[in-house]
């Protein structure tokens, strides 16, 4: 039987991320992944000769700067590259289009409304600020109100402090901004349909909510403050698809004596004494340690992975009622040649960027309604890239690799569970409204794949597929994530520790969680983060 | 509906080749393109803009010695007309525009409700219910949004009209030559109406380099006549079209102030200590008390009452003569007392002048005992200077000839 000093459950981005750190800071770590690769969610897959698909996720913003130092990433071949920006294509057959160039942006904007053309400065300096105050405590441990060590005590004095630099009325906007819609935020701003609709995307991505559902304009936040080589907000793709984080990850990993063991799939966590002691395999392997590290998100974890005998009841009950709710499907596509977009000009930059056919918020909201009833969005809204534009290494030339992000897709279908004939009916929502905006798009495809949440749950292990690992709401944030009282990474078990995006800051490939979790184990086994370096000032 | 007029999504169409040109070109572009030996080009405001056509020391002298033709149409205008034009624009603004009679221009502010500036511009009385205002940055959210209850239409027409600003000694010989008859008429901050081709050009005293001058506006299908125009009347007074840079050192001279390069604009600050109230930016005179309610009033009269200004915009003389650009600000070369926002050697008034902003007490209690610590950088190594600063008033230089009625010739 081996014996190691930590078992990370599950080799996802955050996993590898809390490995590696551990690994550097002289433990003995084994990552254990049931699939044949690592990855989780952030995954290159060659599915069709010739094509490698970002299968899962599929643009990078989020993936901490100093992480990628600390670990040497870039030297394991991870290189991130900004895209331009996109386009919102209408059903009168124009477009609105969103430039990296501040008065190309600007004159857009100014075809569809000369106010809002102008006030999108205004917009962009308020969600600015709010980025400015969140992004400093992405890599801060949450304080725990219910522990109030001195530690706690001076996390809520820096926390009161960050909000103390704000002006009183800043303050206000603060907690405005962190509850309401951003259908009811944008129209603060906007008057324009097709601009609101743009900007509100980044409102319900990886959301079972609609755009006039309360707790949004956070969720846009989440998607903004993110960077790019210092650029705030920017989004890139990861070149080799995103399983070139991953892949960079398991080799700094490697190259520090780490050991990654695929399909090794965990069937269960082993507890005594309050203590865990190691994991067994679906194999029937144990594999001992002192101390457990799962990747897995909370739900998984917590209801799956260990007997609840062992736990708290009211902690089983708010895991259970954690909101993690499927929302979203994916749709991958590997073409024969690039897609054409009559309405956009000759050259357009927004074919390198993300494009959608949602042009108002009404019809986002008409498709949060299908999925209430349990039905996928008859009227999807897509985030739809093309990577292959700028990215060579991932189709040989000519041919492209699109990813369509999909949303709403439920994860059950009115209660019952999806099988291969929806999905493809499915798919073929998807396909069909592309088509409408790309004459002969059908043709152009070589090989599809179709990600229900019952496919994503299979594979990657996200709970109802859930992108997220939990929704991103207020009630789901900072020391109420995923647990109040169990905000820090750790869990009712001793040596049990979480450091998937279940935890504090939340989903995305961002890597935090899962460096805040080796911080907070490596502070129990009093050892100093000497890998981890200060998180960037922000000034 | 008729065939002529072009619907909002056919025009909404024909405008997305803008991404074709992401800089804009000005409606004198064909002639500051011809007139350019150096391609020293920068970003105005998204307009393709002359830092320098041929060289920004010696324009200089076409605005100090004879007159310089600067391009400002990439100016942000707009366009308030309706009966309670004035009404609004009251409320908007620091000072009482009652007071501005019809073809007249004034310079003022405007801030939000805290106090702190939005803007700095000028504003046109182009007739009892019609005005322009012209400015840095863009406001129409705003203006939109404060112009609620009054029944008055705001229009942004950046685009649409075109502008010069010809300023200099010889200013007015060449606008009398080009034919403006009566033009010798306007005093400062005078605007008249003048024929040109088949519609008017207007033309008012004013300017942003302290020297006699006037600035032109006419709709942009009339610009490059316009220019032709005052360019072969110019030629005789050696006229010279000029880039930014030479303008820059003039309206240092004379001690103006530019948005977001002096002062942080409150709807541009990211950062809550940046924004500025009008006492703070040296803008205090434009504040009136005694017209009825405007933005921001009760936060700076409150501000002043309770002295809780925190800085002050100051004119400093520099010993030596190396400009002192970005430099801090010290009291007893020890305490950080401000930064030096913008700085010049000024070939007019032969002194090494600077605008600073301080933190009070600097500025307001201590005067004395000022000091900035210049890095020159000098093949590759800064040369640091600790010199003596003293606080001046501005202007830096007062000419004669900017107020002389009628206008000098030369």
């Amino acid at each position: 039987m081996q014996k190691y000093d930590a078992l990370i459950v599950g080799g996802g981005h955050n996993g590898l991320v809390a490995a590696c750190y551990l690994q550097r800071s002289g433990l003995n770590v084994a990552v254990l992944e049931k699939n044949g690769w690592v990855g989780g969610a952030a995954t290159s897959r060659e599915l069709t000769p010739g094509f490698l698909y970002s299968n899962c996720s599929y643009v990078c913003s989020l993936f901490r700067p100093e992480i990628m130092r600390d670990l040497e990433l870039p030297k394991h071949g991870l290189q991130v590259i900004a895209y331009e920006g996109g386009a919102v294509f209408t059903r009168d057959g124009d477009y609105l289009a969103s430039y990296r160039d501040h008065d190309s942006h600007r004159r857009e904007f100014a075809r569809y409304s000369k106010r809002d053309a102008e006030a999108y400065e205004r917009y962009a300096r308020d969600v600015t600020r709010q980025c400015r105050f969140i992004q400093p405590l992405l890599m801060r441990t949450a304080p725990d109100p219910f522990g109030f060590r001195p530690r706690d005590l001076s996390e809520f004095l820096y926390l009161a402090r960050k909000f103390g630099e704000f002006s009183p009325q800043e303050m206000a906007e603060t907690l405005r901004f962190w509850t309401m819609s951003i259908s009811d935020f944008l129209d603060e701003y906007f008057e324009t349909d097709v601009i609101k609709a743009y900007l509100a995307l980044s409102g319900i991505i990886g959301t079972a909510l609609g755009p006039m559902s309360p707790g949004t304009a956070y969720v846009l936040l989440h998607h903004y403050m993110g960077e790019v080589d210092g650029s705030v907000g920017a989004w890139g793709y990861a070149r080799g698809g995103m399983g070139a984080v991953t892949q960079a990850l398991a080799r700094s990993f490697e190259a520090s004596g780490g050991t990654i063991r695929t399909d090794a799939e965990v069937s269960k966590i082993l507890t005594r004494g309050g203590r865990t002691t190691g994991v067994v395999l679906a194999n029937g392997d144990e594999v001992s340690a002192r101390l457990v590290v799962s990747n897995a998100d909370v739900k998984r974890t917590f209801l799956k992975l260990v007997d609840e005998d062992t736990l708290p009841g009211d902690f089983v009950h708010r895991v259970r009622h954690f909101k993690m709710r499927g929302s979203s499907g994916k749709v991958n596509i590997a073409l024969d040649s690039l897609p054409a977009f009559p309405a956009l000009p000759e050259g357009s930059s927004c074919i390198r960027g993300d494009m959608h056919f949602t042009d108002s918020i009404e019809r986002m909201e008409r498709a949060y309604d299908d999925w209430k009833a349990g039905r996928w969005s008859a009227d999807p809204f897509l985030d739809m890239v093309i990577p292959t534009t700028l990215d060579p290494t991932m189709a040989s030339p000519g041919k492209h690799f699109m990813s369509c992000f999909v949303q709403y897709c439920p994860p059950k279908l009115q209660g019952r569970d999806w099988t291969d004939a929806d999905r493809d009916a499915f798919a073929e929502t998807v396909i069909g409204q592309i088509a409408d905006y790309s004459p002969g798009f059908r043709e152009r495809i070589v090989h599809m794949e179709v990600r229900t949440p019952r496919e994503i749950e299979n594979e990657v292990g996200l709970t109802e597929g859930n992108i997220f690992q939990g929704e991103l709401t207020f009630d789901q944030l900072l020391f109420n994530r995923p647990v109040p009282g169990y905000a820090q990474y750790r869990s009712p078990i001793s040596g049990l520790y979480m450091c998937g995006s279940s935890t504090h800051p939340g989903g995305g490939v961002m890597g935090a969680p899962g460096r805040n979790a080796a911080a907070e184990i490596l502070r129990d086994l009093k050892r100093s983060p000497e890998q981890m370096s200060k998180a960037h000032d922000v000034i | 509906m008729n065939a002529m007029t072009k619907s909002a999504a056919e025009l909404r169409r024909a405008a997305r080749n803008h991404i074709l040109a992401p800089r804009l070109e000005s409606p004198f572009h064909d002639r500051l393109m011809a007139l350019s030996e150096v391609n020293d080009w920068y970003n105005w405001a998204g307009y393709k803009a002359p830092h320098a056509l041929f060289d920004g020391e010696l324009e200089y002298f076409a605005i100090r010695s004879t007159a310089a033709l600067f391009d400002i149409s990439p100016m942000v205008k707009y366009r308030i007309a309706g009966p309670d034009a004035e009404r609004y624009l009251n409320r908007l603004t620091l000072r009482d525009v009652r007071k501005l009679g019809v073809n007249r221009v004034h310079y003022t502010a405007w801030c939000d409700d805290h106090g702190h500036v939005l803007d700095d511009g000028t504003l046109f009385r182009l007739g009892k219910n019609e005005f322009r205002l012209c400015c840095q940055e863009r406001h129409l959210p705003w203006l939109l949004d404060s112009a609620f209850g009054f029944a008055v239409d705001i229009h942004e027409e950046t685009e649409e009209i075109a502008g010069l600003a010809l300023q200099g000694p010889t200013s007015y010989a060449v606008l009398r030559d080009a034919g403006f008859a009566g033009v010798e008429q306007l005093k400062p901050f005078h605007i008249g109406a003048f024929p040109h081709e088949d519609g008017d050009v207007t033309i008012s005293r004013t300017g942003f380099t302290g020297d006699l001058g006037y600035e032109l506006f006419v709709p942009r299908a009339r610009a490059l006549s316009l220019w032709d125009r005052v360019w072969r009347a110019g030629a005789p007074h050696t006229i010279r079209a000029i880039g930014y840079g030479a303008l820059n050192q003039a309206r240092i001279e004379a001690g103006f102030i530019v948005a977001n390069t002096d002062f942080v604009t409150a709807e541009g600050a990211l950062r809550a200590d940046r924004v500025r109230m009008p006492d703070e930016i040296g803008l205090d005179w434009l504040v009136d008390p005694d017209k009825p309610n405007f933005n921001g009033r009760r936060a700076i009269l409150d501000a002043r009452r309770n002295q809780s200004l925190k800085h002050i915009l100051v004119g400093l003389e520099i010993e030596g003569n190396i400009p002192a650009e970005h430099a801090i600000v010290y009291h007893r070369q020890k305490h950080e007392a401000g930064l030096v926002t913008a700085a010049i050697w000024s070939p007019t008034a032969k002194r090494n002048i600077a605008i600073a902003s301080l933190e009070r007490p600097y500025g307001s209690k201590f005067t004395e005992d000022l000091w900035v610590e210049i890095y020159a950088m000098r093949e590759l190594k800064y040369q640091k200077l600790m010199k003596r600063a003293k606080i001046v008033p501005r202007p830096f230089v007062r000419l004669a000839r900017r107020t002389a009625s009628p206008p000098g010739l030369t």
